[in-house]
């Protein structure tokens, strides 16, 4: 097996292997969760955290969790992570908690940090397994608050709108209006604008890849398990 | 309420619960019906064992915290219960699911399905009636769209398009259909 630079894992995570883009994994939050570019973002920092925790923790127990039996301890590895954060967000980011709802335990079942564990953490030292968990995580926070942007923008005109309620006051310079609300499309809200800003902007990385010279991924969803 | 479960708030195209097995086994129609038959199983079984666990377990000991991690233990074991039962009662139904059946454990709509259970608070008959008809909702998107996938594996799609971008339009038209049963139930 090769070795893994921290540079390949960075540019793994964030673009070259794109947990949505290109791996299409965690579909699920992806459609739900990116009404708004504010709720992607959420949705996106609590998943990168519950990958980054329980890749740590697969990858340091890794000599210890035999062949047989690694599903089931990974799955409930993750499921104690997302629990912790669960509570964690409950406590601490009381709205965006209520906005985001069902799809906080729902990061259990979500495919990608199951696949991360399956396909590294489980084979690699820990450190590097921190760093893939991490930046896999990045990389779909980038993908949800791209697809999320694009869908707020189109359908109801504004960028970031209530950050500052959802992230605290702090973040009140970056609720934007762009478009008036005429010109919104509900639509793009709605869940068909889920999957054709998905469709779409998964074209547009292959065009910027093939731009590139690079080979374009046709791959298409693989759950493991 | 049946009927809102399965067409209004379909769980794939309104709820977006188990994309993963949406765009991932739908290539082949039978692949999708089987696919569908044993996620419905699953979903049903699985949601009345959690409306009893969080009834008499969870709620009784204040141990709510727990949900997420008892969930999933427990769907985890109606899948290889399902998995037993169906080998030993039908061979032949086993033959054709058979990879399928671990992967039911990861699709977020069996999770996702028990959850909402939860949080409507409803009965046990409405509980099942609810899974139920949610998961034969499940079932039949996935036919739908496996067919219209079959047709398109035969038509010329732009090479940037090909795959998954295309699946995710098509996907997208589908449900703006199903937004048209909206009108059925207010629920």
């Amino acid at each position: 097996m090769k070795t893994t630079t921290t540079k390949t894992i960075i540019k793994d995570g964030l673009w070259d292997n794109n947990g949505v883009f290109s791996m299409l994994l965690g579909m699920c939050p992806t459609m739900a969760m990116t009404t708004s570019a504010t709720n992607g973002f959420g949705m996106g920092v609590a998943t990168a955290v519950v990958m980054a925790a329980s890749s740590l923790l697969v990858s340091a127990f890794r000599s210890r969790i035999t062949q047989e039996v690694r599903i089931p301890v990974f799955i409930l590895i993750v499921a104690a992570m997302v629990t912790l954060v669960d509570l964690a967000m409950n406590a601490f980011m009381h709205e965006l908690y209520k906005v985001l709802g069902l799809f906080i335990p729902l990061i259990v079942s979500n495919c990608l940090p199951l696949a991360r564990l399956e396909a590294f953490a489980a084979k690699e030292p820990v450190l590097p397994s921190f760093l893939d968990g991490l930046f896999m995580g990045i990389g779909f926070t980038f993908a949800l608050t791209a697809i999320g942007a694009v869908r707020e923008i189109v359908g109801s005109g504004t960028l970031f709108a209530d950050a500052s309620l959802l992230l605290g006051p702090g973040f009140k310079f970056m609720e934007l209006r762009l478009l008036p609300p005429s010109m919104s499309v509900l639509m793009m809200i709605l869940p068909p604008g889920g999957f054709l800003v998905t469709g779409l902007l998964v074209v547009a990385k292959r065009l910027v890849d093939l731009r590139a010279g690079k080979e374009i991924q046709m791959g298409g969803a693989h759950c493991v398990a | 309420m049946m009927v809102g479960a399965a067409l209004v708030n379909n769980v794939i195209l309104a709820r977006f619960l188990g994309l993963c097995s949406f765009m991932g086994v739908t290539t082949r129609i039978d692949t999708a019906a089987g696919m569908g038959l044993a996620t419905t199983f699953v979903i049903t079984v699985s949601s009345m064992a959690d409306w009893a666990v969080q009834r008499w377990l969870l709620d009784a000991y204040g141990l709510g915290f727990l949900r997420t991690v008892t969930f999933i233990l427990v769907i985890a074991s109606a899948v290889q219960f399902t998995e037993m039962t169906v080998k030993k009662v039908s061979p032949a139904l086993f033959q054709m699911l058979g990879i399928y059946l671990p992967l039911i454990t990861t699709n977020c709509a069996v999770l996702g399905v028990a959850l909402l259970l939860v949080e409507g608070r409803m009965g046990f008959i409405g509980a099942t009636l609810f899974a139920f008809a949610s998961s034969l909702g499940y079932s039949l998107v996935m036919v739908i769209f496996a067919g219209l996938r079959e047709r398109l594996a035969l038509a010329q799609v732009p090479r940037l398009f090909a795959g998954p971008p295309i699946g995710f339009i098509v996907a997208s038209l589908l449900a703006m259909a199903f937004m048209g049963f909206s009108g059925i139930s207010t629920n």
